[in-house]
């Protein structure tokens, strides 16, 4: 962009959204880097109106605009082949509607996903939606992002919540789909392609959600095994079962010992790191009969499995115990410089394999190489590099490589949630998602004809 | 009809599975709905490779096509508005692999909803979404409208069931999108497509999700002197956040008709009834039903039944899935309508829906999905009698309307199709049709694929619009169905 451009874009910019709402010094900029990319200027829109304004000015100028919430997660996906605008949205806040009798509300994109749940917990009432970064995420940033739940185990992905949507196209249109009824087939259901979109379609300016009540009793399990298939027999047994908990998550050792380091009540399953132990945790809800039914049964389940170690958890450590979860792909990233966490999408069936797979790949790199499985069906896998190892992007390039030998044998996806912007010139992150991106194409050019919104960050360079 | 078309189509599915005589076409003029439009040829394909060349042979031609199911569609959605090829999935029925382990099935889409559920109970899994005539229709019917039925209370439309799906585009293309991974790591494809009522692509396979049954399964019946409290009930059942898999309300008038049909053994003298269902572990499930039974007798129920056994529930439940069938003795024809208002205002729209049948001086039976707020008001009306088919139509529209200005939408599970194309501006904007368009023109940009749908037909788009056919000898589109001739 031009200087001259650049002055001229500003004004227009100052002139929707406020002087005070622009800024274009290094300063401000310097937080809104994506990857390595700094945008020319930041513009903070009050309203869909103003957001929807900004994004004609950018398609009119021919601009790049990424659209941004707490800015918590702005390293997923590829580098931005062009990033002009960073359109904050954390002035839309607040909730627009909110009808607990219906258990319905509907949302502003910028509100932070944490006050959003201590509104629906004055009324009894939660959103499933316990993804990382909790504290600070704004619930557009959430759902653009992706990132899941443990809570998926039963309450399912934001596509079984997320009722309806506002938003604003590539063209600066603002457009809806959905609408604020628990069930409603009208229209395409344009909400649940913006789920995990990385805002490469659209801007999300509120969100409309299904809410759930909170139940009488949350408890949990914990059950350690001498390896990985003490685990999935656990875990199978538990799906085999009449029993339905709402949260089924397996930790390999390393995983183990770095999730449950912080939190003393789970020392025990710390220490399952250094006797090379797996550890299921399971969660599961209801009144205080069905509770004891699960602790009941999951005992004798793990007894059956041959349990190293197990423990019921009573309702506060279960809270603890969601929150560690929770938090667990962003540990994995904090656990050392460098470290890059992926994410894979797995079939039941072949979870073992996998596992064993990339955990074989990753030994031979010499890297840590935690493992969560959550549900049976998403594994999260970082690599954490030894400080001073300048062998670790040529290693993380062959692990990469080596995770594509397996597509011939498994079927799965894969992708790099976190990874550091340096590599990824060498490094596709989406690398493993395979398939044919023609649809995804024809869907991308009809959202944003003009490729406004967050060029390149996404699959296949969309 | 061009004969070179209906002896091409010959060639490619053999003459036995292509029919073009009017006394045959006529069959497939209706669905389950008030709408009418006639075929000009009717094709069995029988795998993806014959759709694939069907398709190629109607582009061609520059001739319309639809996909159809069992016609029991609710929405005119499997019509031929255009005229033009009707490709009738009915061959294409085969489950192409059932996967225990990973609760998937892969299935052509044309099997019956109903025999997906029978040839995987034995395993004790189910497909979950259950409409009414899922002993009839197709699972590819399904897809294209995001059905739901009684259970979706607690499951979710057929969309939250379906995880992969093979596509033909209206070039000929085969697409697969998803599979049987869960998570779809890039746009969520399949819940764009599921719900796209055929406009955008036809399904010919589909990767769907088996649930597994609960361990213990109570079915209420609450019986009410008045409709007011039987959805006051509902309104605090939600109120109070328990959420019953299924929550059903039918009125006394209907529920008389269908005692009569059924014999299930429904009150004759009450206002209404809530058949209700709880599922779950048995614990969860002793819990929810003292809850239960307690609101609805702080709601002055008279009588709170417990089917006693598997025979009576299923009576109970044949009673409310063939109501409309009952009512078919009491009047020629009835409308049923399809729309969703927000369930705190479920009586306020109960009493409006009443009103406005009676202001028109037709009889409006009400069954439907309480416990999400999904009605299902039914006009009855005689055909024949063009001013009492004018006041069915101008009472559903006003019933329609009152849903979407208290918060709802135009449909819940029976889609848009060919009935509410013209009522969806109530709910979109220009910009929001905008969008619609160009994604439609994405994937159907010659507007060859089930024309006439999900748009309304005021709204200017050349693609979306009826197209005329260059093929046509005899065209129906626009004629309102069920309209006297």
């Amino acid at each position: 962009m031009s200087t001259t451009t650049k002055v001229t874009v500003a004004t227009r910019m100052e002139a929707t959204v406020g002087a005070e709402f622009v800024r274009t010094d290094a300063g401000a900029v310097a937080g809104y880097v994506v990857d390595g990319v700094s945008p020319k200027m930041i513009a903070r829109p009050e309203n869909a109106a103003q957001a929807a304004e900004v994004v004609r000015t950018a398609m009119e100028e021919k601009l790049g605009v990424i659209a941004c919430g707490a800015r918590s997660a702005m390293g997923v996906g590829m580098p931005p082949t062009d990033y002009d605008v960073a359109l904050d949205m954390t002035r839309l806040t607040g909730i627009a509607g909110y009808d607990a009798g219906d258990l319905t509300v509907s949302v502003n994109a910028g509100m932070p996903l944490a006050e959003l749940t201590r509104v629906l917990a004055e009324h009894k009432q939660f959103l499933p939606l316990e993804v990382p970064f909790f504290e600070k995420a704004t619930i557009g940033g959430a759902i653009a992002c992706g990132l899941d739940s443990p809570l998926r185990q039963f309450y399912g992905a934001p596509r079984d919540f997320l009722i309806g949507a506002e938003f604003v196209d590539g063209t600066g249109a603002q457009a809806k789909s959905g609408g604020r009824v628990v069930k409603n087939v009208t229209g395409y259901d344009f909400h649940k392609l913006l789920n995990g979109s990385l805002g490469t379609l659209a801007v999300v300016t509120r969100l409309n959600f299904r809410t759930y009540p909170v139940p009488a009793a949350r408890r949990g399990f914990l059950a350690s095994f001498a390896d990985d298939l003490g685990t999935l027999k656990f875990a199978k047994q538990i799906a085999a079962s009449a029993l339905t908990p709402i949260v089924v998550e397996m930790l390999s050792p390393e995983c183990a010992g770095l999730l449950f380091a912080r939190y003393a009540p789970f020392a025990s399953f710390c220490a399952a790191q250094s006797r090379g132990e797996w550890t299921l945790c399971v969660g599961f809800e209801g009144s205080g009969e069905v509770c004891e039914r699960y602790a009941r049964e999951l005992a004798r389940m793990a007894r059956e499995a041959a349990a190293q170690n197990a423990v019921a958890m009573h309702d506060e450590q279960f809270a603890a115990m969601l929150e560690i979860l929770r938090e667990a792909p962003v540990t994995m990233r904090d656990a050392a410089a460098d470290a890059v966490v992926m994410r894979f999408a797995a079939l039941p069936s072949q979870l073992g394999d996998l596992l064993r797979a990339v955990r074989s790949f990753a030994g031979s790199s010499w890297m840590t190489a935690p493992v969560l499985a959550r549900s049976e069906s998403v594994v999260y896998m970082a690599l954490l590099p030894r400080a001073g190892d300048d062998t670790v992007p040529k290693q993380m390039e062959y692990f990469w490589q080596s995770v594509g030998s397996l597509r011939s044998k498994l079927e799965f996806r894969g992708s790099m949630v976190f990874c550091p912007a340096k590599w990824k010139a060498a490094l596709n992150v989406w690398e493993h998602v395979d398939f044919d991106l023609e649809m995804e194409r024809r869907v991308k050019k009809a959202f944003d004809p003009n490729g406004v919104l967050a060029r390149g960050r996404f699959v296949g360079g969309m | 009809m061009n004969k070179s078309i209906v002896s091409e189509l010959e060639k490619i599915v053999g003459a036995r599975n292509v029919l073009s005589q009017p006394e045959d076409l006529v069959l497939y003029e209706y669905d389950g709905s008030v709408e009418k439009a006639r075929p000009e040829v009717v094709v069995f394909p029988s795998s993806t490779a014959d759709v694939v060349l069907i398709v190629k042979l109607a582009v061609k031609h520059d001739v319309p096509i639809v996909g159809r199911g069992a016609g029991t569609g609710l929405s005119g959605g499997a019509l031929a508005r255009g005229g033009g090829i009707m490709l009738a999935f009915g061959r294409m029925n085969k489950i192409l692999e059932v996967d225990f382990e990973n609760r998937r099935a892969v299935v052509q889409s044309g099997v019956v909803n109903f025999d997906l559920t029978r040839a995987v109970e034995h395993a004790g899994f189910y497909f979950a979404p259950d409409p009414s005539s899922q002993k009839s229709c197709t699972i590819g019917g399904n897809v294209s409208e995001n059905s739901g039925g009684p259970h979706t209370l607690a499951y979710g439309v057929t969309s939250s069931h379906v995880t992969g799906l093979e596509l033909v585009l209206p070039n000929g293309e085969v697409q697969r999108i998803g599979g049987k991974l869960s998570d779809p790591l890039g746009y969520d494809l399949c819940g764009l497509l599921v719900g796209s009522e055929g406009t955008l692509a036809l399904v010919t396979e589909i990767v769907a999700k088996l649930s597994k049954k609960p361990e213990a399964i109570k079915t209420l019946l609450a019986i009410f002197e008045t409709v007011d409290d039987a959805t006051e009930t509902v309104t605090e059942l939600t109120a109070r956040a328990i959420t019953p898999a299924a929550c059903e309300m039918m009125d006394g008038w209907t529920l008389r008709a269908i005692e009569d049909y059924v014999h299930a053994g429904f009150p004759r003298d009450c206002g209404a009834v809530l058949l209700i269902e709880i599922e779950g572990l048995a614990e969860a499930v002793a819990g929810q039903a003292v809850a239960i039974d307690e609101i609805c007798k702080l709601h002055q129920a008279r009588e709170v039944r417990t089917a006693k056994d598997d025979k009576e529930r299923e009576l109970l439940w044949k009673g409310r899935k063939t109501a409309f069938g009952a009512l078919g003795r009491l009047s020629p024809s009835n409308y049923v309508l399809d729309a969703v208002i927000p369930r705190s205002k479920l009586p306020q729209a109960l009493r409006r829906v009443l009103e406005i049948g009676r202001n028109c001086g037709l009889q409006v039976g009400n069954i439907f999905h309480a416990g999400d707020g999904n009605l299902h008001p039914l006009v009855l009306f005689d055909p024949r009698d063009k001013e009492q088919f004018e006041k069915a139509v101008k009472a559903s529209e006003e019933i329609v309307r009152y849903c979407v200005s208290i918060g709802g939408a135009l449909t819940g599970e029976h889609g848009v199709g060919m009935e509410k194309a013209e009522l969806m501006t109530l709910m979109f904007s220009e910009a929001d049709f905008a969008l619609m368009r160009r994604v439609h023109a994405q994937f159907n940009p010659t507007g060859l694929l089930n024309p006439g749908k999900v748009f309304p037909m005021g709204k200017g788009c050349g693609e979306t619009r009826v197209r005329t056919g260059s093929m046509a000898t005899s065209m129906h589109a626009g004629t309102p169905a069920g309209a006297p001739a």
